[in-house]
């Protein structure tokens, strides 16, 4: 299928518009809630909490027998808040640091929840097949009430993000501030977690336990790169995880035997280098031009010192000289000299250069911040 | 026991002392997720080098897939160097785009790979000792035995002969450095070592069960001790222990062997954490509220000290003038009666003289905050233990 006709299908097709829908409701969600999990610092909270819902997957499905995504996630739910309290207890209470605890909630609940699916498929009535798709995420599988209930889920988040911003904002960037204002700050910390866990939740079906750390993390670090604004970033991290959706469904559903989890994790993953790259203010590109510029802004200063330093020996201070004698001298070429000119700094003629009263007043005052401040 | 069951065991043990041995000094570090990326992102490498020897088994394929580990841990020093983003956020977005490229890769190929992701996540030690090394048609054993034991081997020379420097710049990096050991040289050759051990390990129990035997068994240790050679071996005695009786629970239940060996990890770890003499979390509580309790008596001590009139030391004012409930106050009471600080009389209170003395030395500690006075105090109290 190509690219066009699958953008034709988006609105004709009806299992098509489901998961695209579903992937950009779950990106813009993970988007919102990631911003608040990259900028707290729990980056791999996600990745371990997603791991931590298998054996609550298994259980759910032990308990009632049933294949329903709805009761199955419900387990999920339960076992990931199992999952991150337990890890804020291993840290407040022990003093094994956050990324051990991050590790062993993460290998110790899949383990056990390998275990139990293990245990699940050996069972003689098992119609355990599709709880696989826990693990990868089948995007295939979302129904439009899937949708719903996502959508559903992440309007109440939104809601509830916006009732609790301010609070939300003054935890995030000084919590003991935030407690002595008199917040319950152990309440608003809970209330954040357990959406995060919901989000997570919810990707399962999607992208699957292994890759949802990615979608949680990706378009929010990517946004994070372009301001330095909570709310700003918040909207960009929603609107690039709803990006990475709705193209990397696209891109799957397009060629054959392509995954969608993995296809939204990569799309999600050039957003993030790009982002990288070229953003204006933090971005490594913009951050060498800035370097190399400062680099040269700071060779012509020096030749501009060096030359204040003969003319000061001269009572007339544009008294003209070769350029010869610069030439033992490094940081000066043909080029820095015309530059220098064109700032009107000095004037050239023919092999001789003189300094301006202009060149002369900046070079005097080259280390004086304040001063060259204010001629600026 | 059949011959195939000892050498499952015997597998497994060897995998767990090989993981404990990286395991301890990445908690130490603090790098504790490295395993776990490392453990996802040797997937491209491993499919890579699978299209080229076609082999599951050949040499090449776990080269390329421990490079694919450095890799990572390179791609997250990189990231983590530009200052864009925290050193956590830089290995989540590092491994789950590796792996997302392996499986990718597996599925577009899918035809002729034999490859499967569940093996590769999961691993199936059950089969392990199907797969033998046949040298000139006689039978060594099951070749990831070999592979296993040869990187333990390496493992057990390394540590041997870095013990020393490992130890300094774990515990102390500005020390290590100064002393004239890299720091740089130390830590990739720890990841690589992490790195090879997870590759060798994978094929038989599975990345997840790696990054559990190398966390878990590390992490409960260090619950249980601070002395470094302790650590190690106790870790290694836990995964040992886990990995054997895993495989019997795996046995019991007919399970996925490195899914129960795991659980036995998962259930170690929760009763050293709820037990464990000092560091346990009912431990804590009991200190935290024996201290709340200590605290307690030495108002109590003082207030009685301030005050010589009646009535400011009567039993019932207790309730009003400190604001104390009455379970709190009679438990404070109870204390100071047992250790001899204070006699009642006809519901008032007086201080003995051993609770003078001690009250005096109390605002002595608490003003000068010198703490020789306090020797004989500790004894009895957890307060001046520090």
């Amino acid at each position: 299928m190509e690219l066009q006709e699958y953008f034709r299908l988006v609105f004709t097709d009806y299992t098509l518009r489901t998961i695209t829908l579903g992937t950009a409701i779950l990106g813009a969600i993970c988007g919102m809630l990631g911003s608040f999990a990259v900028l707290r610092k729990q980056s791999l909270l996600g990745d371990a909490i997603s791991h931590a819902a298998l054996p609550g997957i298994a259980i759910a499905f032990l308990i009632t027998g049933t294949k329903e995504t709805n009761v199955l996630l419900l387990g999920a739910l339960i076992s990931g808040l199992i999952g991150a309290f337990w890890i804020r207890g291993i840290t407040r209470n022990t003093h094994l640091k956050s990324d051990t605890a991050l590790g062993l909630i993460l290998s110790l609940f899949f383990g056990f929840g390998m275990l139990l699916l293990t245990f699940i498929q050996k069972q003689p009535n098992a119609n355990q097949s599709g709880l696989d798709k826990f693990l990868f995420g089948q995007a295939a599988t979302l129904l439009a009430r899937d949708v719903w209930f996502m959508a559903i889920v992440t309007g109440v988040c939104l809601i509830i993000l916006i009732l609790f911003w301010k609070e939300f904002k003054l935890l995030l960037f000084d919590a003991d501030y935030t407690k002595t204002l008199g917040f319950n700050t152990k309440f608003i910390d809970i209330l954040i977690t357990s959406f995060i866990v919901l989000a997570i939740v919810l990707g399962l079906q999607t992208v699957g336990v292994v890759l949802m750390s990615a979608m949680l993390l990706a378009p929010a670090a990517a946004a994070r790169q372009w301001t330095n604004s909570l709310s700003v970033m918040v909207i960009l991290a929603a609107i690039f995880g709803a990006l990475a959706g709705v193209v990397g469904t696209g891109i799957s559903a397009s060629q054959d035997n392509l995954s969608t989890g993995p296809v939204i994790v990569l799309v999600a993953a050039v957003f993030v280098v790009v982002s990288f790259i070229f953003s204006p203010s933090r971005g490594l590109l913009f951050r060498q031009i800035r370097f190399i510029q400062n680099r040269k802004d700071l060779q012509l200063h020096k030749t501009l010192a060096f030359m204040y330093d003969i003319a000061k020996t001269h009572e007339d201070k544009s008294h003209p000289h070769a350029i010869k004698i610069l030439n033992n001298f490094h940081g000066f070429t043909r080029k820095s000299l015309q530059k220098l000119e064109s700032k009107n700094y000095i004037e050239l003629d023919g092999q001789m250069w003189s300094m301006t009263q202009n060149g002369y007043h900046f070079a005097a005052n080259l280390y004086n911040q304040q001063l060259s401040t204010n001629n600026d | 026991m059949t011959s195939a069951q000892i050498e499952i065991q015997l597998i497994a043990s060897v995998v767990a002392v090989a993981c404990a041995i990286p395991g301890t000094f990445l908690v130490l570090r603090k790098m504790a997720l490295i395993s776990d990326a490392i453990s996802h992102s040797i997937l491209p490498g491993l499919v890579i080098g699978f299209f080229i020897t076609h082999d599951l088994s050949s040499p090449l394929l776990i080269i390329l897939a421990a490079l694919s580990g450095l890799v990572t841990v390179i791609l997250v020093e990189f990231i983590q160097k530009t200052g864009l983003v925290k050193e956590d956020t830089a290995i989540g977005l590092v491994f789950p785009a590796l792996f997302s490229i392996g499986i990718i890769l597996i599925a577009k190929n899918a035809n002729d790979v034999h490859l499967d992701v569940d093996a590769v996540l999961l691993g199936e030690l059950a089969f392990a000792p199907f797969d033998r090394l046949l040298v000139d048609g006689i039978d060594f054993g099951p070749k990831s035995l070999w592979i296993i034991g040869s990187i333990l081997t390496i493992t057990v020379v390394l540590l041997m002969a870095f013990f020393k420097e490992l130890k300094v710049s774990t515990f102390d990096a500005g020390l290590a450095t100064a002393l004239g050991f890299s720091p740089a040289v130390l830590h990739y050759g720890l990841m690589s070592v992490a790195s090879v051990t997870t590759v060798g390990a994978f094929d038989a129990v599975g990345a997840i069960l790696v990054v559990a035997l190398m966390i878990a068994p590390a992490a409960t240790a260090y619950l249980l001790t601070n002395d470094l050679k302790k650590m190690l071996f106790l870790s290694i005695g836990f995964g040992v222990l886990s990995a054997i009786s895993g495989y019997w629970l795996a046995h019991w239940l007919d399970a996925s062997i490195s899914g129960s060996m795991t659980t036995v990890l998962g259930v170690l770890f929760l009763l050293v954490y709820l037990f464990a003499p000092n560091r346990g979390l009912l431990s804590v509580l009991y200190r935290n509220k024996q201290q709340r309790l200590e605290v307690s008596l030495l108002t109590f001590l003082l207030h009685l000290n301030n005050h010589s009139e009646v009535e400011e030391r009567h039993i019932n004012h207790l309730n009003e003038h400190i604001n104390w409930q009455k379970v709190r106050s009679k438990s404070v009471v109870d204390l100071a009666l047992k250790n001899n600080m204070i006699t009642i009389d006809d519901s008032i209170i007086s201080l003995t003289e051993k609770g003078t003395s001690f009250t005096n030395k109390a605002i002595d500690y608490i003003i000068t905050n010198d703490d020789t006075g306090i020797e004989s105090m500790k004894e009895d109290f957890f307060l001046f233990r520090g």
